[in-house]
């Protein structure tokens, strides 16, 4: 069974906190829920009445937080677990099967050296390659996740996206990361970007009746304020996405520890709210071990230790499986080794 | 390290201390006269002071008599006379700059030993404390040669020997509010360090030693409440500069009555933390925290009310809650440590005796589940709720970790409640609306109003109080004017 194939309403039920008491917000009931996206004037007054994020106080928590100093053993498991959790990626023009089958070869394997190294979470790859990475992956537990509707833009009809979903589908894909339509959004068309991520959503079915699991993209470099982020965070999860992810890597700034902060605190909210988890995923800049760490420190003091898991949490990342390997050697053998000794696949 | 099972994935994040191996703590020390370290000349005698997070005795130090306060101010006198009030604004510039880079330089040091002296957790030493020293005096190294500019008259003055007795809650940070603009100006100084807390500005003065400030300039006599009485009543003294608690403040203020002393006084505040119900929530939680929690709530600006609107206040304390669950306790040089130890037993004893008048006034009291090292002074983040203007712990300073939460139903409610205290130094209002941000500010009689944000200091901005909180201002152009005859 693929690590991801559990449906929204598997997902656990919220287990008992370490903290006293659980939050309940006065907005978020249940029925307000379901309420909520009636219509589009409805969606806007649920969104718009979100609290508003305060930009300098979340910049100051993120940056407090990356202050954690991470050594030894705890720094060990987080390297560990920050492998486990990396959606290897290329997405270029010039990918080949050649490439993408060279890039599943390390995701299973990162270190051909230590056969205790854990593989990745997935292999990220435009739908053409989802067929080609699947057959290189094989019966690995490595899933292949692919890029649809009109990836990075977004810009195209409603039923090319769709066809752009079932392709990677039929082709094998296990996730499908699929972008908003951030003109809608900006333009104050939410209900219209959210039927968007239903109907995605709907053509990540297999018929067989399971169902690819859906990343939702937000291109938060786009979207620009954290007040932004939050609203189309809690618009994708009432539309039932599995993962909702930062950026595509295609716009600057991509993932920032801010913006991952106000989607953690909102997957957090969600829960409480619905009972339903929901996962994260920051994509694109990720580049250092160190950078990781931090992340992860991020996630176990704002969501809850519950996302520490390749299931909840994800690097949309190219350039960071290499440092982190770098650094578990070093962990491992107290030496520093170069570059040369790792593979540039 | 990790376990995996069904309740979860655990990071637990190892031990990472700071080194102590950065800092050389003698001994014993002597008092800084005449820039110099010498032995107590009077029946003084000497006492220790401890770590306060293990209560391992890190020093001795000398306890000034009255013939030691005596020979510091005649030191500080001739210095003014001879040396300091003639030199040039630009010349003293250059040693106010001088010593700013050299607490830059050795500001790990200063770091490690501010949080074994005081208990306050590493990373506000290292983040907080020792940039903004130097900030201090980088900011009034800039002044010195710019005071006929500053709207204090066309040739301000300084006002000669300055007495100054600073607290233990931020002893270095407190020593350049005292030391930078007094110096700026023209003055010297006479300084008194906390009984607990004198091993940062022992190492000060060996730093206006390395500095080259000519002797004299700057003295530091360690000592209890006694010595600090006899060098505010000092008659050689003119200026008198205090930060404490307000009952001490009152008696400085009876001290110094009918003399030609200047006087400024920064003492003990309740701040009201405001919290509307269009607040930035996640936010305002992290500002109630930074708020009540920085430096063990050893803050005399502290948010130690929390006013909150009574249609979010569920929703706020259940979040606050959560968030204290993920504050960590303990050693202060752990630099994941949020939380470090309370500075002395007496202290400890008075946190703990109002928290307990807290409960028996029908309050409910809370605290996450924390476990507290054996040894040393320790007291978990608590918050009381249910608590009314009436209750003791509403209206006393508490001078910890412990929060008093009050709400209220309509901003005008909030603007009596915040108001209704014989402080006034500081308060915090949350709101996204930024009209009703002005209009509180406008009404609250404190001197400092934070919006969307606490606890922020910086060497531009005026700080002081309103009623019992004190008066005049240090810190920007106007902490200029309390060490300047005009």
């Amino acid at each position: 069974m693929p690590r991801l194939c559990l449906g929204r309403h598997d997902s656990p039920q919220p287990r008992a906190q370490t903290y006293a008491g659980s939050v309940t917000t006065s907005v978020h009931s249940a029925a307000g829920l379901a309420e909520a996206t009636s219509s589009d004037a409805a969606l806007r007054r649920f969104l718009h009445g979100l609290p508003g994020v305060d930009q300098v106080g979340a910049e100051v928590r993120a940056a407090g937080l990356a202050t954690r100093s991470i050594k030894t053993t705890a720094k060990a498991f987080a390297i560990d677990l920050a492998i486990r959790m990396v959606d290897l990626t290329t997405l270029e023009g010039m990918d080949t099967p050649g490439k993408v089958a060279g890039l599943c070869s390390k995701a299973m394997r990162p270190d051909p050296a230590d056969p205790a190294c854990p593989s990745v979470a997935a292999v990220c790859v435009y739908p053409d390659m989802v067929r080609i990475a699947k057959d290189a992956l094989g019966a690995s537990e490595v899933h292949v996740a692919s890029v649809a509707t009109a990836f990075p833009s977004g810009r195209a009809a409603r039923d090319i996206k769709l066809a752009d979903t079932q392709d990677a589908v039929e082709a094998g894909a296990d996730e499908i990361d699929m972008v908003i339509d951030r003109g809608a959004f900006l333009s104050g068309r939410y209900l219209e970007v959210f039927e968007e991520i239903v109907a995605v959503r709907e053509a990540c079915a297999r018929p067989d009746g399971s169902s690819a699991h859906l990343k939702v993209i937000f291109e938060t470099g786009e979207l620009q304020t954290y007040d932004n982020v939050r609203r189309i965070s809690w618009l994708a999860m009432l539309a039932g996405a599995h993962f909702i992810k930062t950026s595509t890597g295609k716009v600057q700034p991509a993932a920032t520890l801010p913006v991952t902060l106000v989607m953690l605190e909102a997957v957090r909210d969600f829960r409480e709210a619905t009972g339903q988890m929901v996962g994260v995923k920051p994509a694109g800049g990720i580049r250092t071990s160190k950078d990781a760490i931090k992340y992860l420190v991020m996630v176990n003091e704002t969501a809850g230790p519950d996302w520490l898991d390749p299931d909840w949490f994800r690097f949309g990342a190219s350039t960071l499986l290499n440092d982190l390997l770098m650094q578990r050697t070093k962990m491992r053998t107290g030496r520093y080794s170069g570059p040369d000794y790792f593979t540039l696949d | 390290m990790a376990t995996k099972d069904k309740a979860g994935t655990v990071f637990d994040y190892a031990p990472a201390p700071e080194s102590r191996s950065v800092v050389d703590i003698a001994s014993s020390y002597g008092l800084f006269i005449d820039g110099e370290f010498k032995q107590p000349q009077g029946p003084g005698g000497s006492f220790k002071t401890i770590n306060p997070a293990t209560e391992e005795v890190l020093a001795e130090v000398s306890d000034a008599s009255a013939e030691d306060v005596d020979l510091a101010v005649k030191a500080a006198r001739r210095a003014y006379t001879r040396v300091w009030s003639k030199m040039s604004g630009r010349e003293r510039g250059k040693y106010l700059y001088r010593i700013a880079r050299i607490i830059q330089e050795r500001s790990r040091e200063l770091a490690v030993l501010e949080s074994l002296d005081n208990g306050k957790p590493i990373k506000e030493s290292r983040d907080v404390d020792i940039p903004l020293v130097a900030a201090y005096f980088f900011y009034y190294a800039g002044w010195a040669d710019k005071l006929e500019y500053a709207g204090w008259g066309p040739d301000p003055k300084p006002l000669g020997v300055a007495g100054q007795v600073i607290p233990w809650n931020f002893p270095l940070l407190m020593l350049a509010w005292k030391i930078a603009p007094a110096l700026a100006c023209g003055n010297t100084v006479v300084l008194k360090p906390a009984e607990t807390t004198p091993l940062t500005a022992l190492l000060f003065a060996e730093i206006c030693q390395q500095a080259d400030l000519p002797p004299g300039v700057v003295n530091i006599l360690t000592g209890a409440g006694e010595t600090g009485r006899v060098l505010v009543s000092h008659d050689d003294v003119d200026k008198v500069a205090f930060t404490g608690s307000t009952e001490v403040g009152r008696q400085i203020a009876k001290a110094v009555a009918g003399s030609k002393k200047k006087v400024t006084l920064e003492l003990g505040g309740k701040a009201a933390n405001i919290v509307y119900d269009d607040a930035p929530i996640d936010e305002a939680v992290e500002g109630i925290v930074n708020g009540i929690f920085f430096n063990q709530g050893h803050v005399c600006c502290a948010g130690s009310r929390l006013l909150v609107q009574e249609s979010v206040a569920d929703e706020v304390l259940a979040r606050l809650k959560r968030r204290m669950a993920t504050l960590r306790v303990g050693d202060p040089l752990d630099k994941n440590t949020d939380i470090g130890a309370i500075n002395s037993a007496e202290q400890l004893a008075r946190i703990r005796e109002l928290s307990d008048i807290g409960e028996s006034e029908g309050a409910d009291r809370w605290s996450p589940a924390c476990d507290l090292p054996t040894n040393g002074f320790w007291f978990p983040p608590t918050i009381f709720t249910g608590v009314s203007q009436a209750h003791r712990i509403a209206r006393e300073e508490i001078f910890g970790p412990v929060l008093s939460v009050i709400t209220f139903r309509t901003p005008a409610e909030a603007i009596e409640k915040a108001n209704n205290t014989p402080f006034g130094l500081s308060a915090g209002v949350w709101t996204d609306k930024g009209s009703l941000i002005l209009w509180t500010a406008n009404r609250l009689r404190a001197g400092v109003v934070w919006a969307n944000t606490f606890n922020k200091f910086d060497p531009t901005s005026p700080f002081g109080g309103y009623k019992e909180s004190g008066y005049g201002r240090e810190g920007g152009r106007h902490g200029l004017e309390a060490y300047l005859a005009n």
